[in-house]
């Protein structure tokens, strides 16, 4: 059976540390753009941690959210782009192909979720960052869109590992870089076709909603959080 | 027969063609300079990245997509009204075809460019195209963007063979009356024309076709570009009314366009005689009918969304309604919709100046109303984490201004070249087939210039049809 993978993002869990939104940029290649750059708005995160604010000072409430690209099972994104660079894949990935792409940034407008990025200029990392690249990933031209890919690279590779000793990939050993990083555990990243696999059972949560559900994008990202009526339930 | 009058008609418009003013000179330097600035922005634009634009997250598409839109929306000033015009045979648009429907061509050659200088990676923008390419693969036809492709292409293809097909007969009438390279242009584009019976059915029936099937074609297009953002699910846009909304704009800054056009027309190539009070008169009842129109649109717009209440949409609605955005909004307001009515619904008030200061506030009211359909939505998505800001940058106003320029440009080299009132059809519309009241006017006006009033006998073109 085909994998098909989700994730689920504990928010009673997470701290907002923003180990997450670090690793993402190691393992991905991301470019830090300058100062001025960002204070522009060209800054790029795949993954970004929202802060919601409950309460008056000084009994203040601080909301994290981590934020990534929800995988869509009915992607707008998808649709839009004239080129196919946005495309679903046989895991049900929202997959990018970079080379396809050339810069409509139609996906980006489509997506409610604003978590694809655009280069704006060629990447640069300050010295001695630009020593540090993954080879597994490809680093992006100006002019193209890019965003999450649920760390296909390490996806690909547990696959070829697997199928080489004619096994299914084992639960909870493929992490993506975030998931991997994150200290309180928060995310859990898994292949939502197998029941008995963390996330689905965590997806199963009554404790767990989507994100913007009602736009009807259907989203494999499930944030759990207490809820009031779970809080009220006997169990 | 009035030989005279159709040889000072004849005259009068082939004139610009052998005679140039210092005015030609200084109009082409000036725009040239601005489009040339504007050339080197793009080249700057295109060797550093699209950075180089205000745009930024979230605010992906901006001035270049509002003025696609603009550009597009002023396109509709031509074929369609000439089309309209042609099928019900209104009398006074003689005079009034061409220079409506060069307005289109170059509207949308000038707005189709924005698409492309918009794009990260404008050297690719040939991906768009359905062709068997290495890559095997095909456009992706869900894309509104793949719809524009056609629909644009489609507008621009017939508009060209719109504007083109009458041109013909007059292109020979200049082949006749030139010598040496002139002779051998004006030849090449006269296609081998020699008035025969047989082409002037054939040339009749052939704008007869173009004339039906240019109207859908004409809705259609603005009607796809406006699927650009009613397709995608961002607050306020999402809307079915973006449809009518989109081609009621266009047909309402496109007659903007067009009398804008015939004033600078009118005044730097003294064809006074040729485009008349009349003609602004019944253009600016046009534009008020369409003027009223649009009022209507955007009442019913606000109205449904205010009332729906959708907190996302809210957060749009009231950014441009009393937030950063409401300045330009009551701009638009004022210029698209309050001082056109009050200009316009005066006859005594709807003269030549008066339709040209509605048609100045009209154009720029519905470059605002653009910008405000793009840039606020974008700037207020569902999640009030990533909310944005746009300003523009040099590089972007320095691309806008030259599309302008070049509007300038390339209509006063057309005017130079090609005479931009259709000749044969003044002379066909000299015999008794001639509205009245123009005549009337053109009686008044010949008598005031001193020269022998129109007659009402049928010219050499008109006997021999």
């Amino acid at each position: 059976m085909a994998y098909r993978w989700g994730m689920a993002v504990d928010l009673d869990k997470c701290t907002g540390c923003e180990a997450c939104v670090t690793a993402c940029h190691a393992e991905n290649n991301i470019p830090t753009v300058s100062a001025q750059q960002a204070a522009r708005g060209r800054a790029m995160h795949w993954i970004r941690v929202e802060r919601y604010y409950e309460g008056d000072f000084p009994d203040v409430r601080v909301k994290f959210r981590p934020v990534l690209c929800q995988h869509c099972d009915n992607a707008p994104c998808e649709a839009v782009c004239p080129t196919y660079a946005a495309h679903h894949n046989e895991d049900g990935l929202n997959a990018q192909v970079y080379n396809r792409c050339i810069g409509t940034r139609y996906c980006a407008n489509a997506c409610s979720y604003n978590v694809r990025f655009f280069n704006f200029f060629n990447p640069e990392w300050p010295k001695p960052l630009h020593l540090q690249l993954n080879p597994d990933v490809s680093v992006r031209e100006v002019g193209v869109m890019e965003k999450c890919t649920f760390c296909v690279q390490r996806i690909r590779a547990a696959k070829i590992a697997a199928k080489a000793e004619k096994r299914a990939i084992v639960d909870g050993v493929l992490q993506p870089a975030c998931a991997q990083a994150c200290p309180t555990t928060a995310i859990v990243f898994g292949d939502l076709n197998d029941p008995e696999s963390r996330v689905a059972r965590l997806a199963r949560s009554p404790r767990g909603t989507k994100l913007l559900e009602d736009l009807g994008a259907e989203p494999k990202i499930t944030y759990l959080q207490k809820q009031p009526w779970y809080e009220s339930d006997p169990r | 027969m009035n030989r005279t009058l159709d040889k000072r008609l004849a005259d009068d418009l082939v004139r610009p063609l052998f005679h140039t003013s210092v005015w030609f000179y200084a109009i082409v330097v000036a725009a040239g300079t601005v489009v040339a600035c504007g050339a080197g922005a793009w080249g700057y634009q295109l060797w550093y990245g699209i950075g180089l634009s205000g745009k930024r997250w979230p605010t992906f598409w901006a001035l270049y997509l509002t003025n696609f839109v603009f550009w597009i929306g002023i396109s509709h000033a031509g074929t369609l009204i000439s089309a309209i015009l042609r099928l019900v045979n209104a009398g006074w648009r003689r005079p009034v075809t061409r220079c409506a429907e060069v307005i289109t061509v170059f509207a949308l050659m000038i707005g189709a460019m924005f698409p492309i200088i918009h794009l990260g990676r404008p050297w690719l923008a040939f991906w768009l195209f359905p062709y068997p390419s290495s890559r095997e693969i095909w456009p992706n036809f869900r894309s509104p963007l793949a719809w524009d492709f056609f629909a644009i292409n489609t507008y621009l293809t017939g508009s060209v063979l719109f504007l083109f097909l009458p041109m013909i007969p007059d292109f020979a009438l200049v082949r006749d009356r030139s010598t040496g390279w002139r002779r051998t242009l004006y030849g090449t584009l006269a296609f081998g024309w020699r008035g025969t019976t047989k082409q002037w059915n054939r040339l009749e029936t052939a704008m007869q076709i173009m004339a039906v099937a240019i109207l859908p074609v004409a809705v259609s297009v603005h009607t796809i570009v406006s699927f650009d953002f009613s397709m995608a699910n961002v607050p306020m846009w999402h809307s079915t009314i973006f449809g009518p909304y989109f081609v009621a704009g266009a047909i309402f800054s496109g007659i903007a366009g067009l009398i804008l056009a015939m004033a600078a027309l009118r005044k730097a190539l003294h064809l006074e005689r040729y485009l008349l009070p009349l003609h602004f008169d019944n253009l600016g009842k046009l534009l008020l009918l369409m003027c009223i129109l649009w009022g209507y649109f955007v009442f019913n717009e606000r109205l449904t969304t205010w009332y729906g209440n959708e907190p996302s949409e809210m957060a749009v609605f009231w950014a441009t309604q009393r937030g950063d955005y409401a300045p330009l909004y009551w701009t638009m307001v004022i210029g698209n919709f309050v001082m056109p009515l009050l200009i316009l619904a005066n006859p005594k008030t709807r003269t030549i100046l008066g339709t040209v200061i509605a048609s100045f506030g009209v154009v720029i009211g519905m470059w605002l109303e653009r910008f405000l359909i793009v840039v606020p939505s974008l700037t207020h998505k569902q999640l009030p984490y990533s909310w944005g800001t746009y300003w523009p940058t040099p590089v972007e106003l320095f691309i806008m201004a030259a599309t302008f320029a070049g509007m300038i440009l390339l209509y006063t080299l057309f005017a130079k070249f090609v005479p931009i009132i259709s000749i044969w059809e003044m002379r066909a519309g000299l015999p008794s087939r001639m509205d009245q009241a123009v005549l009337a006017e053109e009686r008044l006006q010949s008598t005031r210039l001193d020269s022998e009033p129109l007659g009402s006998t049928a010219g050499p073109e008109g006997a021999s049809r």
